[in-house]
């Protein structure tokens, strides 16, 4: 028996051993559930539908919306910056084009605004991590693009628009699903290696919720691929990259548009002024606020920070009460709780099984109804219980071996084998334990299809922005989006530099107004945001810390 | 995370030289914040993705100097480490649409001279966190073979540990970029299906349907969308 797993999860081993050539046989399909029960199963069993979870915004453009609470906290705070501490008079960066967020979304913005013709050096890339340290890179499973025979466009359309619950902007999902061949040619212009099969030609992979194989994939490496490759042609363009440089606060005009931001430099502490024409929000989504105490598989920037600034300066938001949790995150061992365990596996034939050996779920539900019930059956008491007290079901990851041939697995998933080498498990010959983990924002800045928000002069592109995925983002299609609404954003944003806009004076008006609606709501004074990054420090050290000028 | 030492096993990790007590069984960076450190650098997707935080580090009374990531390696005790979290390589700027532009080995020599100094060491296949076989990929150069390099080097996160590493300062890391470049662009045929999709595109094939759909009622949608047929095998 393994020694991988503590010997108390022996017998359950083995009995996912037992049916296994059983459930190699069955199909599936037949377990798929009727559309009509979803809601049924998500009320009762999705994160979602736990009211007390949520509470209402008291002030700002969504003054009444429901959110959850680690939401609402952040944006009932304060400024960090006082308007009477910075000089915005002095401007340390003008450009045509200020882009906070160096991730999928804002990378490919600046490429495209280039393409449109800004000159690189007027466009400013601003990245609190390193430029593509960001979820975009973290992307294991594929990006969608209807290329294959029996597939069209229409029907991505219609997979995106019923696995968003039908909440989905249409103008944004046209948009997402029309150019979604086009932002694959252009990878393949640009060098991005996708699967291709013994001819040549492009493979495609099914994806929870779709209807047709859609998914190109590289590896179980997709975005690390797309970012390595895009941030590879900015640095070929000359296009300025400010690392370890986070935007803190919008800057606006006295008319209330957006010139610009604020910056605050990570390792000295200092402040930068930026003035442009155009501000495009890359910032990403919200994972490390850890929503419900989950574990997730974000990186260590996701923290919301471009919601925040753009919400003092105006900006709608939309589809806040939807969190999107992926159904496989790691449960098991300890130390990689809540990564990502990429639903390719289950496109590829893996199946979700309970402690007793046996499938309960059509693999491929959409995400929150496959999440809500891996939920069910743990609290049905069929999960595996961790030595630390989380469940877990079992991922039948030797499936993947059995059914496409020795080899498939590591082929397919080098990432994932890499992660449970590590611990001495062995995907290809043990099953892995699994529980939904906190993976992405599927509302945000509400845009049009011009990636513009409800605030003159901000843009907003990829998971910051909400409204493409409706209450329920489809596989494969975050990736797709941050190219789409990316590309879009920066021939916007172009645009808008052929337009005589003259920004003048640069103010933080916006944010003293935002300070007396806290006032007059009566907020309380010590909460200050954005947050930056997540606390993970041990307690006996933030008990004794003192804050000493040296 | 338990913080009562009583009830868990602790290693001394050193950070810097100053030692920790810390439980183990904790990745570097969970050890590390364990310990009070507020990470800025160093670190990033915390998924074993974005090459941020190598991390060089010998345990007590061994003599080998080993690097791993420290958001996935565990501590062991008496750890000694130091984390990497840049690494001066150069990389070359191009233009990859450039004419003379092939899946050609000239090409990465011509930008990338210095794989000639590869004196097959192996020392960067031995510090790799991803056990590439890095050497392989240098090597595949010089043998006009740039498929290969771009293969064995598929995985790379781009740590730069293996260019530190290196006696012959041979930037690997950024060397692989341009060879993956090189070959998807120009060793890769274009796609037949994508190619023709694009063209139905282009020509306003799905104009119709999308006007179609788009103009359904909810209820239509749903419809729509509960019966449609699943074309997965």
């Amino acid at each position: 028996m393994a020694e991988a797993y503590p010997s108390y999860m022996s017998d359950s081993i083995r009995k996912v051993e037992a049916s296994r050539s059983q459930r190699l046989q069955r199909d599936l399909t037949e377990l798929k559930m009727p559309e009509e029960e979803h809601d049924s199963l998500l009320n009762r069993y999705h994160p979602d539908y736990r009211t007390e979870q949520f509470a209402e915004v008291r002030v700002g453009p969504n003054k009444g919306d429901v959110m959850p609470r680690e939401i609402v906290k952040l944006l009932e705070a304060y400024p960090t910056v006082r308007p009477e501490e910075v000089n915005l008079d002095e401007i340390d960066y003008d450009v045509e084009v200020l882009i906070i967020g160096g991730g999928g979304g804002g990378t490919v913005a600046a490429l495209w605004a280039v393409e449109q013709g800004i000159p690189p050096e007027k466009v400013l890339i601003v990245t609190k991590l390193r430029h593509g340290d960001a979820n975009s890179l973290m992307a294991q499973g594929g990006t969608q693009a209807a290329t294959a025979e029996e597939d069209s466009p229409v029907q991505h359309y219609l997979d995106t628009m019923g696995g968003g619950h039908f909440e989905n902007k249409p103008e944004l999902v046209k948009a997402l699903t029309e150019e979604a061949p086009m932002i694959i040619e252009w990878h393949r212009e640009l060098g991005v290696m996708y699967d291709r099969d013994e001819n040549g030609n492009m493979m495609v992979f099914p994806g929870g919720g779709s209807s047709r194989k859609r998914l190109h994939c590289a590896e179980d490496y997709t975005g690390m691929e797309q970012m390595r490759v895009i941030r590879d042609q900015v640095r070929n363009l000359g296009i300025p990259v400010l690392e370890f440089t986070p935007a803190i606060e919008l800057l606006t005009t006295p008319e209330g548009a957006v010139g610009g931001a604020l910056l605050w430099n990570l390792d000295t502490h200092q402040y930068y002024v930026v003035r442009a024409k155009t501000t495009i929000l890359s910032t990403g989504g919200f994972g490390r606020l850890h929503i419900q105490g989950f574990p997730t598989t974000n990186h260590y920037g996701a923290t919301a920070d471009g919601l925040v600034m753009a919400y003092r300066a105006g900006a709608k938001l939309r589809d806040m009460d939807s969190v999107q949790y992926h159904p496989t995150g790691a449960a098991y061992p300890q130390q990689i709780l809540g990564l990502l365990i990429t639903e390719k596996i289950r496109g590829l034939g893996g199946q979700p099984v309970n402690k007793e050996g046996e499938v309960f779920v059509f693999p491929l539900e959409p995400r929150d109804v496959e999440a809500a019930r891996l939920i069910k059956e743990c609290e049905d008491g069929k999960g595996m219980e961790t030595p630390y007290g989380v469940q877990g079901i079992w991922l039948d990851t030797p499936l993947i071996d059995a059914i496409h041939g020795e080899g498939a697995f590591a082929r397919a998933f080098p990432s994932i084998a890499r992660l449970y080498k590590r611990h001495d498990i062995d995907p290809t010959e043990f099953p892995i334990l699994v529980y939904p983990t906190l993976h992405y924002q599927n509302g945000g800045i509400e845009i049009n299809g011009n990636t513009e928000s409800s605030t003159q002069g901000l843009l907003a592109a990829g998971e910051v922005s909400g409204g493409v995925h409706g209450k329920n983002r489809l596989m494969g299609n975050s990736t797709l989006d941050y190219n789409v609404f990316g590309r879009r954003a920066g021939i916007q944003a172009a645009e808008r530099a052929q337009e005589s806009i003259e920004v003048g004076e640069l103010t933080l008006d916006h944010a003293r107004r935002y300070t007396a609606d806290l006032e007059q709501a009566g907020i309380d004074k010590s909460k200050k945001s954005p947050l930056i990054l997540p606390e993970y420090r041990g307690k006996r050290t933030l008990n004794r810390l003192l804050d000493f000028p040296l | 995370m338990n913080e009562n030492e009583q009830d868990q096993q602790m290693v001394w990790l050193f950070v810097l030289d100053r030692p920790y007590k810390v439980p183990a069984g904790l990745t570097i960076q969970d050890a590390m914040e364990y310990a009070g450190y507020k990470l800025t650098r160093g670190v990033g997707c915390r998924g074993g993705f974005c090459g941020a935080c190598a991390t060089v580090y010998r345990i007590e009374g061994q003599y080998q100097l080993k690097a791993d990531l420290a958001c996935q390696k565990v501590v062991e005790d008496g750890m000694h480490i130091v984390t990497i979290p840049f690494t001066p390589a150069n990389k070359k700027q191009y233009d990859i649409d450039a004419p003379d532009m092939k899946a050609d080995a000239g090409i990465l020599l011509s930008y990338y001279p210095m794989v000639a100094r590869c004196v097959s060491c192996n020392r960067c296949n031995n510090i790799c966190p991803q056990e590439l076989e890095v050497m392989e990929a240098m090597n595949a150069i010089l043998q006009g073979d740039v498929e290969r390099t771009a293969r064995l080097m598929f995985d790379c996160i781009q740590c730069g540990l293996c260019s530190m590493r290196c006696p012959g300062e041979i930037p690997q890391f950024h060397i692989a970029q341009l060879a993956r470049r090189l070959w998807g662009k120009y060793g890769e045929s274009p796609d037949q299906m994508l190619t023709k999709r694009l063209g139905e595109i282009t020509a306003g094939k799905f104009d119709e349907e999308y006007d179609t759909i788009m103009g359904a009622g909810r209820e239509e949608l749903q419809a729509m969308y509960d019966t449609r047929e699943l074309k997965l095998a």
